[in-house]
């Protein structure tokens, strides 16, 4: 009878604890399958967003894009190229193993030295990396770099289990261990990757969700439906009128999040023989092209207007973004006047290089209708991205419509693009000013003052040379489902698992 | 027979050996370089891009690449995906369930509506019944498998939210679940094959009915029933069987426009992204796969049209 009566009894608790369980996986939408999961080998964003769940980072950012606390609990600049960092203490990877200064050392290193790794260039500088005790990691710099930290609060500030990271070699993405809220089950390419909530996380008390399975679903109209049907309770990067779909669906929500990036017009200035056109050559002639666009008009043409005009890379949320360099208004007379000044009477021809996405072509397309009413003649070539990309490399473009997903320090959106050794200058512009000052606002620790900085390199390189028209920032279109409470949005796009339950 | 079955056989090598030149060929005309797609934001950084060549031998000259690739087949080494570093044979065995499920379920539905359907509108020739075979057959080859496959999402998951609107069970992970996840996207699959089924048995049916053996048959007083089953349809399927099994081949080599829509993790998804991806050593080892897969089933092809029309036997 007793016995009995147990049994009955487990069985209850069963049935209650079943359910519950059942209801705290949260399955997560994804609009591309992730590259390898090895921070240290890993370059695609949606990746990033499967590693919120997988890896501490040493600080993340808040939604102001400061650094907070993580894996460590507090840095100090002994001076201007020494950092010393504070490790959190009772912290253990997926596998058990503790992570201490060594293993933050170890992981720093590997991203330096690993073959491959694509961290390298981004802690660039980093000469030393010593442990100062078992909680105090101290790095040392080449010079003064003011973007340092923002790199240590994405992959670059991943730290793996030695441990596992040995034992694996280059395969250790197959199977990644961290120190993150979840530990890795399994991955399906191009199916799934199901983490399991890690009952010893340093902040378990902040993780509600048993399991996350992130679906890599490439098509709009597909992710949409999952979430309408409710086989996935998020979706990130939606197109900006599924919000209007949704509007009447009381199970949905959409979160309308202002992003890091940018989208722009890449001109191609010097690099190779197609620069030898009348916007490669003529400042006032791409003046004359900037004066053409209405941009907000674009952006209500194909975005429905969701977007954020804008004529600089650095996004609104970032301290470093000059509220006071907007886009001027739309001027077809000046235009016209510029491109006589630059000695033009009949059509400029104008080639623009375009990714070949339905919203990416539509752009396009008004571009070259407004850009008419100035007198210039533009042809479109749309092309698959991977060709495009290496047609930007090449110089084979005249003029490149091209995103970039943003990083939270304004250096990531501007010194790779406009310094004249910047790894994506696909345009090659060149100029020793604009370098000296970008290198200056690198070391730059003060934030007035290297907003003063970046804000020459924009009238420097914007207002005056044009090498790059910038259109807007995009909004990330988060959906998901009203059972779904404690997400909070940033402008990196990351979905943060901390705080998240199913309701 | 056995000579013959040799002889075909020792064709299949050749038939690969021909294929892998044209696989590892074709790549090389694809724009877009590889390593500017690995090298993702350090794409401008030279060293960075030299060291990828390095490592994945792009430096070295095709002639030595196609060696080195085709050395390390022959001995069972397909490479890794240079996206994800995971061994491409894995993937293959991954993703071959999925697609053998799946083009299972689309033939045995393409089978069951075309070859009936077939049959009916040939020995009803000119009737309601026959006009009405011929739309559907009609709509199942001329309506875009993307089409049908949003539509049916739309239908079946959004609104009345009866089957999941994407992804993939296995089977033996949870039999009913796997059913669900794929009777969409085979019935979107089988409705082509069922059109070309349908028409092509008509044909054969339609000539057979026609044989001087038939009206003989009808002559001696036979019934209908056993004219048409007995006599027509087995002479007539002839055609129709290698058709299907051609039919087969296509299916298993992945429905790329289908497998997309409903996320499905086959061949045919697989090898799309490792296109984009520029992942070369999957979208050889897949497009090898496949050929294998279609040679051999079209060696099936053959020795079914043997065990059907006994007149082959001899030659």
């Amino acid at each position: 009878m007793i016995r009995k009566t147990i049994a009955a009894g487990l069985l209850a608790i069963g049935a209650l604890a079943a359910p519950q369980a059942e209801a705290q996986h949260l399955r997560i939408a994804l609009r591309e399958d992730p590259d390898i999961l090895d921070p240290t080998l890993s370059r695609t964003y949606v990746g990033r967003i499967v590693y919120m769940g997988l890896c501490d980072k040493l600080m993340d950012i808040n939604e102001r894009l400061e650094p907070i606390p993580q894996l460590a609990t507090a840095w100090r600049w002994a001076d201007p190229t020494t950092l010393d960092i504070t490790i959190r203490q009772g912290v253990r990877f997926h596998d058990g193993e503790v992570m201490d200064a060594e293993a933050v050392r170890y992981s720093l290193n590997r991203h330096l030295t690993m073959q491959g790794s694509f961290r390298r260039s981004e802690m660039g500088g980093v000469t030393a990396i010593e442990i100062v005790d078992p909680q105090t990691v101290r790095i040392r710099l080449d010079r003064p770099n003011a973007a340092f930290l923002a790199t240590l609060t994405d992959r670059a500030g991943m730290i793996v289990s030695p441990r596992a990271a040995e034992a694996a070699g280059r395969n250790f993405g197959t199977r990644p261990v961290c120190a993150g809220p979840m530990r890795f089950v399994e991955r399906v390419a191009q199916e799934r990757i199901v983490l399991d909530r890690f009952p010893e996380y340093w902040d378990a008390a902040r993780i509600h969700l048993s399991r996350v399975t992130y679906l890599p679903i490439p098509d709009n109209t597909v992710r949409l439906a999952n979430l309408q049907s409710g086989a996935v309770e998020f979706g990130e990067r939606m197109e900006p009128d599924d919000l209007r779909s949704i509007q009447r669906n009381r199970n949905l929500r959409g979160v309308p999040v202002d992003e890091l990036g940018y989208q722009g017009l890449t001109i191609n200035i010097g690099n190779g023989a197609r620069a030898n056109t009348p916007m490669g050559r003529d400042a006032r002639v791409r003046q004359a092209f900037e004066l053409s666009l209405d941009r907000a008009a674009i952006n209500q043409v194909v975005y429905e207007g969701m977007y954020t005009p804008t004529r600089q890379p650095v996004p609104p949320a970032s301290p470093f973004h000059l509220r006071d360099f907007q886009p001027e208004p739309r001027n077809v007379p000046r235009a016209r006047e510029l491109l006589r000044a630059a000695g033009h009477t009949g059509p400029v021809p104008v080639e623009l290089l375009v990714p070949n996405n339905p919203d990416l072509r539509q752009v396009g397309e008004v571009i070259q209708a407004m850009a008419r009413e100035s007198g210039f003649e533009v042809t479109i070539r749309a092309s698959e991205f991977a060709s495009a990309l290496q047609g930007a490399v090449r110089g084979e473009f005249e003029v490149f419509l091209l995103g970039w997903s943003g990083r939270t320090d304004p250096d990531g959106n501007i010194f790779a693009f406009t310094h004249s050794t910047g790894g994506q200058n696909d345009g090659r512009y060149s100029n020793p000013e604009v370098d000296r000052l970008l290198e200056q606002a690198r070391a730059e620790g003060d934030v007035e003052r290297r907003r003063a900085l970046y804000r020459q390199v924009a009238e420097i390189s914007l207002a005056q040379d044009r090498h790059r028209i910038y259109l807007w920032h995009r909004k990330n279109v988060m959906i998901h489902s009203t059972r779904l409470t404690g997400y909070q949005p940033n402008p990196d796009g990351m979905i943060r698992l901390q705080g998240m339950r199913l309701n | 027979m056995m000579g013959w079955l040799l002889r075909r056989l020792g064709q299949i090598l050749p038939t690969l050996l021909i294929l892998s030149f044209l696989i590892f060929g074709l790549q090389q005309l694809m724009p877009g370089d590889p390593a500017i797609i690995l090298a993702g934001e350090e794409r401008g950084d030279p060293q960075v891009l030299a060291q990828i060549r390095a490592e994945l031998r792009l430096d070295r000259p095709i002639w030595e690449q196609y060696l080195h690739w085709m050395g390390n087949v022959l001995a069972g080494d397909f490479g890794f995906s240079w996206r994800i570093r995971v061994p491409v044979s894995e993937l293959i065995l991954q993703k071959l369930p999925v697609t053998a499920q799946l083009a299972t379920m689309a033939f045995i539905i393409g089978v069951v509506i075309g070859v009936p359907a077939g049959i009916l509108s040939a020995t009803r020739r000119d009737t309601p019944a026959d006009w009405a075979a011929n739309g559907v057959a009609l709509f199942g080859i001329s309506t875009p498998n993307f089409w049908l496959g949003i539509m049916m999402i739309l239908l079946f998951s959004v609104h009345l939210g009866w089957l999941p609107p994407s992804g993939y069970v296995p089977l033996w992970e949870d039999p009913v679940q796997s059913l669900a996840t794929t009777i969409m996207p085979a019935f979107v699959l089988g409705t082509g094959v069922a059109g070309v089924l349908m028409r092509h048995t008509r044909a054969a049916m339609l000539t057979a009915l026609s044989q001087d053996y038939v009206r003989t048959a009808r002559a001696k007083g036979l019934p209908e029933r056993v004219v048409v089953n007995r006599h027509a349809l087995r002479n007539a399927l002839v055609p129709v069987v290698t058709l299907g099994t051609i039919e087969f081949g296509r299916l298993l080599a992945g429905a790329v426009l289908t497998e997309q829509i409903f996320t499905i993790p086959g061949f045919g998804k697989l090898v799309v992204d490792a296109v984009f991806n520029r992942d070369y050593p999957v979208v050889q080892g897949v497009v090898l796969a496949t050929a294998l897969i279609f040679v051999v089933l079209s060696l099936v092809a053959d020795i079914l049209y043997m065990l059907i029309n006994p007149r082959l036997r001899q030659a």
